[in-house]
């Protein structure tokens, strides 16, 4: 098992996973209201904060739709995303993107792409990149994708690609069981999406995407791996997509059984429950900290609802550099 | 020319020899200019020799990955070039190039920029059938984001991929398999661009607007020579870029003219030539002496057999008849249509439409 991570750096993980429910849980409550449906990353916080945590300033993340918790571990405001998903001009793209394909090139997080597949074909040139200098130096790119990516034709593309070329690149699934509205084991002939990794020759660990601190260790010793050989690593985290695949959805094609069974495994639960029995927070402290980050969130959707529209004459603007 | 005038260098080469020409220079000029693709360090070996085989790289005969390889490098500060052998490979690598290369700076608020050019072949001429020929420019026409071109001359062959790989966009370069090996003067100083966005006047004229580019700017000057011949005569626009399209060279043309004809091997529905006729309607209507015609692919995968091929490209003669029919066009005298007297331009579906005629 790996060292337990120290006070501060526990409840850190702790605050952010919670900020990155709070923030997806109150685009939830604002899209009943009519504000436009997000695809939630609620549920798999952990696989965003261990691995976010292991990289450094001069590592790049390219990203999908679900990517708020990459965004926010990797310290955006979620103020500006609020206003990016709302659409209004103080939003990481102007408002431009939504909440589907933001980036933001200020935390090195490029190239957020919302068609499935679309961050795997694209990781590879920014691993490319880096690799011939253009770069931070020392600098890796991590990449984000679910199952439903790994069953395009283009995760094995990019795979090989990545082995064939040693490029610095973490290749994160998020296996989160969903694949839009199919459950994975309907769509794949594999049961482990890591066996696939395996036959493309990448060093692979699979591990429990809940458990944070298990993230964090292993993306740290896949990083530094990378860092140290400079070809590919890849992660498989087994995780859950505890809400539907965009908001609203029922649900109804969930089995009840399935869904209840990981939200006994929630991962902001488990580790609040590690933190307790570690003495590093009392209940007292866990309802401090729950107030503080959704006093932060309110702030934040104020501050979105009240930037500005874009301007409708500056429609074409940003089409061609 | 004057005499004192810079007098470019020129040499005489295949358009072929003029694309690895703009590479070697662009290479040289620039150390960020990358190539990739299946066998361009096989093909380009001089490439990989002097540039190195990180900046020259075969890859697999997969071309989602170039592309989207080339899209995650450009945005992060290289200048790549992808070499996707034929164009109807290209819609492998639409993700890339639509989704991506297309989109991701306007959906990011211009927080990217995507510096890289997509080379494929197509057209008629070697007989390779629809999947390897498809005149699919138009698609990527309407690709916001893209910039499209397609040379008809050696040097601009030349002068239109160093203004490529230049381009701070992603740019789609269609080369005609037609003109690949047909020789032309191409000038050899290292500074010799041709602007995307600029259409060339090929030949002058006063009474038939011919516009056409790749393979059917030699079409049209076959006709126009052939016009003049018969006292009509012919001006001659060669597009060379798709998009931008440079519609005030077009306009002026008409503008001088009255009569329109656009020529291309692609097909005809939704194409260039519909974009140019619905523009030359809106904005030099009332110069129009008659009704706009297209002469185009027909609306069918490219045949392999040669005389099938061939049938699918629109020919000088048929352009000359076009040209002759708009010439001695007289419009209905108002409220007095009659069917008898109408031709086939009044129809927009007839024959005439395609090279099928």
């Amino acid at each position: 098992m790996q060292a337990q991570p120290n006070a501060d750096a526990a409840l850190r993980r702790l605050e952010t996973m919670q900020r990155i429910r709070a923030y997806e849980l109150a685009l939830v409550e604002l899209q009943r209201a009519g504000a436009p449906g997000t695809c939630t990353s609620v549920g798999q916080e952990a696989c965003a904060v261990g691995v976010v945590e292991a990289l450094d300033a001069r590592d790049r993340i390219v990203s999908n739709h679900r990517s708020a918790g990459h965004l926010i571990a990797r310290g955006a405001e979620p103020r500006r995303l609020m206003a990016e998903v709302l659409g209004r001009v103080d939003g990481y793209c102007g408002g431009r993107s939504g909440s589907l394909h933001i980036s933001a090139r200020e935390l090195g997080v490029v190239l957020t792409s919302t068609i499935v597949g679309g961050e795997l074909s694209m990781a590879p040139g920014v691993a490319l990149a880096q690799k011939m200098g253009k770069g931070d130096p020392g600098g890796i790119v991590a990449v984000f994708f679910g199952d439903g990516a790994a069953c395009e034709g283009i995760f094995h593309e990019a795979l090989n690609l990545a082995v064939l070329w040693q490029l610095p690149l973490l290749f994160v699934c998020e296996n989160n069981q969903w694949q839009a509205f199919v459950h994975r084991l309907e769509t794949m002939a594999e049961t482990a999406i890591a066996d696939w990794a395996r036959g493309h020759g990448l060093p692979v660990e699979t591990l429990d995407g809940n458990d944070v601190d298990a993230v964090h260790a292993a993306a740290a010793r896949a990083v530094a791996r990378i860092r140290a050989s400079g070809g590919p690593a890849f992660l498989e985290l087994s995780t859950y997509r505890q809400r539907g695949h965009f908001e609203p959805d029922d649900q109804a094609y969930v089995d009840p059984g399935e869904l209840s069974d990981w939200l006994r495994r929630d991962p902001i639960r488990l580790y609040s429950e590690r933190l307790l029995a570690r003495g590093l927070i009392d209940s007292g402290g866990l309802a401090a900290l729950q107030v503080r980050i959704d006093a932060g969130i309110a702030a934040a959707l104020a501050y979105a609802q009240a930037s500005a529209w874009p301007a409708p004459e500056t429609l074409t603007e940003h089409v061609y550099a | 020319m004057t005499a004192h005038s810079a007098i470019p260098k020129m040499i005489r080469m295949t358009a072929e020899q003029a694309m690895h020409q703009a590479l070697r220079e662009e290479f040289q000029r620039d150390a960020d200019v990358m190539l990739m693709g299946e066998g361009v360090a096989t093909k380009r070996r001089d490439l990989l020799d002097d540039f190195g085989a990180a900046r020259v790289r075969n890859t697999p005969l997969a071309e989602a990955i170039i592309a989207g390889t080339a899209v995650g490098a450009a945005a992060s500060g290289l200048r790549p070039v992808i070499d996707l052998l034929f164009a109807p490979f290209m819609t492998y690598a639409m993700d890339a190039l639509v989704n991506s290369a297309g989109k991701l700076r306007y959906l990011s608020g211009g927080q990217f920029r995507f510096p890289l050019v997509a080379i494929g072949m197509t057209g008629g001429g070697w007989g390779v059938g629809g999947q390897h020929n498809h005149n699919l420019e138009a698609m990527f026409v309407h690709a916001p984001g893209l910039k499209v071109v397609m040379p008809a001359t050696p040097a601009d062959f030349k002068g239109l991929l160093k203004a490529a790989i230049r381009d701070d966009n992603p740019v789609l370069f269609f080369a005609d398999i037609g003109l690949l090996h047909e020789e032309g003067d191409v000038p050899v100083q290292d500074d010799f661009i041709v602007p995307i966005g600029r259409a060339a006047v090929r030949r002058g004229g006063e009474d038939v607007t011919l516009v056409a580019y790749a393979k059917t700017v030699n079409v049209c000057m076959r006709a126009a020579a052939q016009l003049a011949a018969e006292g009509i005569a012919a001006e001659v626009i060669d597009l060379r870029s798709l998009k931008p399209l440079d519609a005030d060279s077009v306009l002026n043309s008409v503008r001088k003219t009255g009569r329109l004809i656009i020529v291309h091997e692609a097909s005809g529905l939704c194409g260039i030539a519909a974009e140019l006729a619905a523009l030359a309607a809106t904005h030099a209507y009332a110069n129009l002496r008659a009704p706009i015609m297209r002469l185009t692919g027909p609306d069918a995968p490219a045949a392999a057999s040669w005389v099938l091929e061939q049938a699918a490209i629109p020919t000088a003669e048929a352009v000359a008849r076009a040209a002759r029919e708009l010439v001695e066009f007289m419009p209905e005298p108002v409220g007095l249509w009659s069917s008898t007297a109408k031709t086939s331009l009044g129809n927009p579906v007839t024959k005439e439409e395609t090279t099928l005629a």
